[in-house]
């Protein structure tokens, strides 16, 4: 078996002479006997490094790796340069624990202040947490910072992605929020709705921009809509579309919100992926999880510290308007990392080359019968028709060693949610609609 | 510590000034921010919310802290001190001057302590 | 040193993306960005040195004893690492066809098995990122439960003083009222007190065992029957489990849900922060109400959506990675390991309170398990030394200090936990360490309230960052 321990049978005698015990087992004497195990556990026997090297490559191995891919919906693959991955393998990062100690935790504490800035930038906000655990419960947590006495409705638009919806449905079954969904109309949310339907004391409005079928909705009007009531503006972004689209706050919106994955984060059967929150200063004080803030030292010098923990649950307990407690502080180094390296200017390139790769794909699909649905702009993802079977196209693709769009169901059944990033040369797309063409 | 002549006092430790019979100012008393310790925020209720006898209407934090400030009467919040939001540092300082909230037409109250009373509390709960 | 921004140079860069090959498009006017988005500008060579500058700054596992009480800050193996990274993993898309994802299915399946057996419980899911979300998760499965039995009234979770600020919060977000128990002296559950807050309105108790003061609840059994005669629930904090495992199990103690943290108990790392893993087990009862989807099959695996699901709590299926590295750990300690790691961290933890028994305050004097509190009161009476005055002389002798402060119902409390991946030197020089400092207390107290005087940076303005605070780089 393999083990961690490195305790000898000798050394075990000693400590137990120090502590006044016979044996280990005498050590669980509190233990009431009759719920005890006896015997072994049913697992198989401990193996060497060798062999779970063997066992786990062979799990891996019954993964089938595609190499393109043209999936998004959620998760998007985009380049992760060597630095960011090398930075985030650091094991002074990897192991650390939460930076309480801040005198020797500066280098955490500043990356994450760092972060929290960089994510500013993007979203044009005033402060920004250090990480929740995705966009999903990222959007749920902006939603209950909106919950006020007299304000316990908040809307969500369907054309947000449907694990957002979802994740945000369960959160509002537990704190009593009231989930209003507004419909999707066109590809995009309807707007006479929410002008119809819009409840004075409404606590928020979350929409997705771009949405889940790629679309760029009319965020603005949208915005002024949930203003006109006196609730909240919640956007959830793609953090790449910031590089060249309106920021969050651009568009009026009073919380940001996404999932930060497509900042540097692997695709990894989803997870662990990143949730981003910025919010005006206004609110400042509803994020939720842990915040860094710059002061000083004794002597003087500049220093970083996790500030204003008085929102949080380890101080109030009950009245916390968040549990959050482990985040995704690695993530979040990861993603500031890949931010810096990118830049500005590379930051637009990845948008800029996902849109304009995502438009030459959508021209080259209506070519050969796979039309767009929708006749509005978006950024990089967009849904067709299939002109035969969806399964078909996409098992021809798969069987080619191509991942294509995601076959969309309900009342979208029959049409595919296409995505290209930088990743997508142009090579790659002719040879999807090469094998289009002749299925 | 430090104590006041014209204000009553509660067990929880805030001190209500009476301006008339149904309007008073409230604030937490030296001991209180004695115990807390270097304030950082405080969070106050909003104009025309209505309080209810015994009921949490504020809290202050501190660093490691959050303690809730309960209020002594019914009635209807009129003034909220706004220079507390940027300045929480006022209530370490000068306790008695910087209330947190005006509270008008006061239907019911609860059981105030008089000074000697108070100070009586304060020695033992400092005693325990 | 310098921040990231101070160091950036308009012009600068990386060379990443080749140009683009297809005709460029770029948003209409309407959706443009105006506003100039100011990113870092670094050459690869500047932005390398930055964080190994960082990286100096920053004390992980790998840099000395970590013996944070409640936090399990045991060794992260690197076969971990490495397995996580096969690209096997990391580079599938999680919205791939099932056939192509056997080999995650397979990971997720064979963690539910291992670690369900572990926990005694009878099904399993993954979604939770962290141990506070597994807790959400695990009180909504208690709310769905009494939900579908139409019994409407089971509004309340019954929860000692002593659990972490987790709890409380958890049971607040899932709607619950919160009934707050005052533990017995001892630190253990008082059954009169839990007796008298049971009734037809108790959606369940939350516990956590070994408790937060390390101490195993001698009347563990009567206390999850007091609740289930109640018509209540009961909710393991898998916190602790590390002192347990191969040595009872929550599912034989009366537990019908759990969370267990990898990120603890599972040896994959903490991340600065996170991302954990905060998986939870149920009994069979409350199987149906899992969080979709589940997995489902033998030889060929797929994915199921339960119609009773309380529903997801999360994108996707959770910290898959994670759930890699926690399935690599229990395949290599295997069925001797698992009880064997349990079986040191809890020496380990009686070696160290017995060596220092003489000179400090224990809050409780009895066989711990694999954690021990002091209390500094004595001390801090004596001296003016507190609990945090230790923890910062720790620092400058290249220990992380114990949890601080917590639990709550102790007076200046210091939380230790050694964990089993410590050797008994490194727990003797540590040991020499505390004792040093005690003598130090007595002797030279104004040089403790000094520390550290070592580290980069020395005790900070916390008062002056919560009043004015400062959140990013302000760029001019």
């Amino acid at each position: 078996m393999g083990t961690y321990v490195s305790t000898t049978e000798r050394e075990t005698k000693e400590m137990l002479e120090v502590i006044g015990q016979k044996t280990v087992d005498g050590l669980f004497c509190h233990i009431p006997e009759e719920v005890k195990t006896k015997g072994d556990l049913n697992l198989p026997k401990g193996i060497s490094e060798l062999e779970v090297r063997k066992k786990m490559e062979n799990l891996a191995a019954k993964n089938i790796m595609f190499s393109s891919i043209f999936r998004g919906a959620g998760a998007y693959n985009h380049y992760i340069p060597s630095i960011v991955k090398n930075v985030a393998a650091k094991e002074e990062f990897v192991t650390a624990y939460t930076p309480y100690q801040a005198e020797i935790s500066q280098g955490i504490l500043q990356s994450i202040f760092e972060y929290q800035t960089m994510i500013c930038q993007l979203t044009g906000m005033d402060s920004s947490n250090a990480s929740v655990y995705d966009g999903a419960t990222a959007a749920a947590e902006a939603i209950a910072m909106c919950k006020e006495r007299k304000r316990e409705k908040a809307y969500i638009s369907a054309t947000a992605h449907p694990d957002v919806i979802a994740t945000v449905k369960t959160y509002c079954f537990g704190n009593g929020i009231e989930l209003i969904l507004v419909p999707e109309k066109d590809g995009v949310t309807d707007e006479a709705f929410l002008n119809a339907n819009l409840y004075k004391a409404a606590a928020c409005l979350y929409i997705q921009q771009p949405n889940y079928y790629g679309i760029i909705e009319n965020a603005a009007l949208i915005g002024e809509a949930i203003h006109s009531v006196g609730g909240k503006y919640i956007i959830g972004a793609n953090p790449i579309s910031l590089g060249a689209l309106k920021s969050p706050k651009e568009y009026g919106a009073d919380i940001a919100v996404g999932e930060g994955q497509p900042l540097g984060l692997p695709l990894a059967f989803g997870g662990p992926y990143l949730g981003f929150m910025a919010c005006v200063e206004a609110m400042t004080r509803k994020l939720p999880g842990r915040i860094v803030g710059e002061t000083k030292d004794l002597d003087g010098k500049r220093a970083y510290v996790l500030t204003l923990q008085a929102r949080e649950q380890h101080i109030r307990r009950e009245k916390a308007s968040s549990n959050i407690c482990s985040n995704q502080a690695l993530c979040a180094l990861t993603a500031a990392v890949y931010m810096a390296t990118m830049g500005s200017a590379g930051i637009y390139q990845v948008a800029i080359q996902s849109r304009s790769k995502a438009q030459y794909m959508a021209d080259k699909l209506g070519e050969i019968g796979f039309d767009l649905v929708y006749n509005k702009e978006f950024f990089n993802e967009f849904v067709t028709t299939s002109p035969g079977s969806v399964k078909k196209a996409l098992s021809t693709l798969e069987s080619n060693g191509i991942l294509g769009g995601f076959p969309l169901t309900g009342d979208k059944e029959g049409t595919i949610l296409w995505c290209c990033t930088e990743m997508n040369s142009k090579d790659e797309i002719d040879q999807v609609i090469k094998i289009l063409k002749e299925v | 510590m430090n104590f006041q002549e014209d204000v009553m006092y509660t067990e929880s430790h805030e001190w209500i000034k009476f301006i008339d019979e149904t309007t008073v100012l409230i604030g937490i008393t030296d001991f209180a921010q004695h115990e807390l310790g270097d304030l950082v925020f405080v969070n106050l209720p909003q104009i025309d919310d209505a309080l209810t006898v015994g009921k949490t209407f504020a809290d202050v934090e501190s660093v490691k802290a959050v303690s809730d400030v309960f209020s002594p009467v019914s009635g209807i919040v009129c003034e909220v001190n706004q220079d507390l939001l940027d300045a929480p540092q006022m209530i370490n300082e000068a306790p008695y001057l910087a209330w947190l909230i005006k509270v008008s037409n006061i239907s019911e109250q609860k059981k105030m302590l008089n000074l000697e009373q108070y100070r009586e509390f304060v020695a033992q709960e400092s005693e325990k | 040193m310098e921040l990231i921004f101070d160091k950036s140079c308009e012009g600068r860069g990386c060379s990443i993306l080749p140009e683009c090959d297809v005709p460029i498009v770029l948003p209409s006017d309407k959706d443009k960005r105006a506003k100039k988005l100011n990113l870092p500008e670094l050459s690869e060579n500047d932005l390398s040195r930055h964080y190994t500058e960082l990286i100096k700054r920053t004390y992980g596992i790998n840099d000395g004893f970590y013996p944070l009480g409640s936090c399990t800050m045991k060794y992260n193996p690197k076969i971990n690492e490495d397995m996580a990274n096969l690209p096997g993993f990391t580079k599938i898309h999680p919205l791939q066809p099932e056939y192509s994802v056997q080999g995650c299915l397979e990971v997720l399946q064979l963690a539910k098995g291992y670690l369900c057996e572990i926990t005694g419980m009878d099904d399993m899911t993954f979604q939770p990122a962290a141990g506070a979300h597994g807790e959400f998760t695990g009180l909504l499965l208690i709310k769905a439960y009494h939900a579908n039995r139409g019994d409407v009234k089971r509004t309340n979770i019954i929860i000692p003083d002593s659990a972490h600020g987790t709890n409380p919060a958890s049971a607040a977000i899932a709607g619950f009222t919160v009934v707050s128990i005052p533990s017995r002296t001892d630190g253990c559950v008082d059954l009169e007190k839990l007796k008298e807050a049971v009734g037809e309105d108790t959606a369940g108790l939350m516990l956590t065992n070994p408790n937060t003061v390390g101490l195993f609840d001698k009347s563990i059994v009567e206390i999850t029957k007091i609740v289930h005669e109640s018509g209540g629930l009961t909710y393991y904090d898998g916190a602790n489990l590390n002192a347990v495992m191969g040595i009872v199990r929550p599912g034989d103690m009366g537990f019908d849900v759990i969370h267990i943290n990898l990120h603890k108990t599972f040896s994959t790392p903490h991340g600065g922060g996170g991302p954990g893993s905060g998986p939870v087990g149920c009994k069979k009862l409350l199987a149906e109400f899992l969080p979709a989807p589940t997995i489902k099959g033998t030889k060929v695996l797929s994915f199921e959506f339960n119609s009773k699901s309380i529903g997801r709590v999360k994108s996707f299926y959770g910290n898959f990675l994670v759930v890699v590295r926690a399935l690599v750990y229990v395949l290599t300690l295997g069925k001797e390991g698992i009880p064997e790691a349990s079986k040191n961290a809890v020496l380990n933890a009686n070696y160290m309170m017995a060596r220092l028994s003489d000179l400090y305050d224990m809050a409780y004097n009895e066989t711990c398990m694999h954690e021990f509190v002091m209390s500094l009161e004595g001390l801090k009476k004596e001296t003016g030394v507190c609990a945090m005055d230790i923890a910062k002389g720790l620092l400058d002798n290249g220990i992380h200090p114990p949890t601080m402060y917590f639990p709550m119902i102790v007076h200046e409390a210091l939380m230790i936990e050694p964990t089993e991946t410590e050797s008994k030197e490194t727990i003797d020089k540590a040991v020499e360490v505390f004792r040093a400092l005690h003598t130090m207390a007595k002797e030279n107290a104004e040089a403790l309230l000094r520390a550290p005087i070592s580290t980069p940076v020395r005790r900070l303005d916390e008062v002056g960052a919560a009043r004015y605070p400062k959140l990013k780089y302000e760029y001019t």
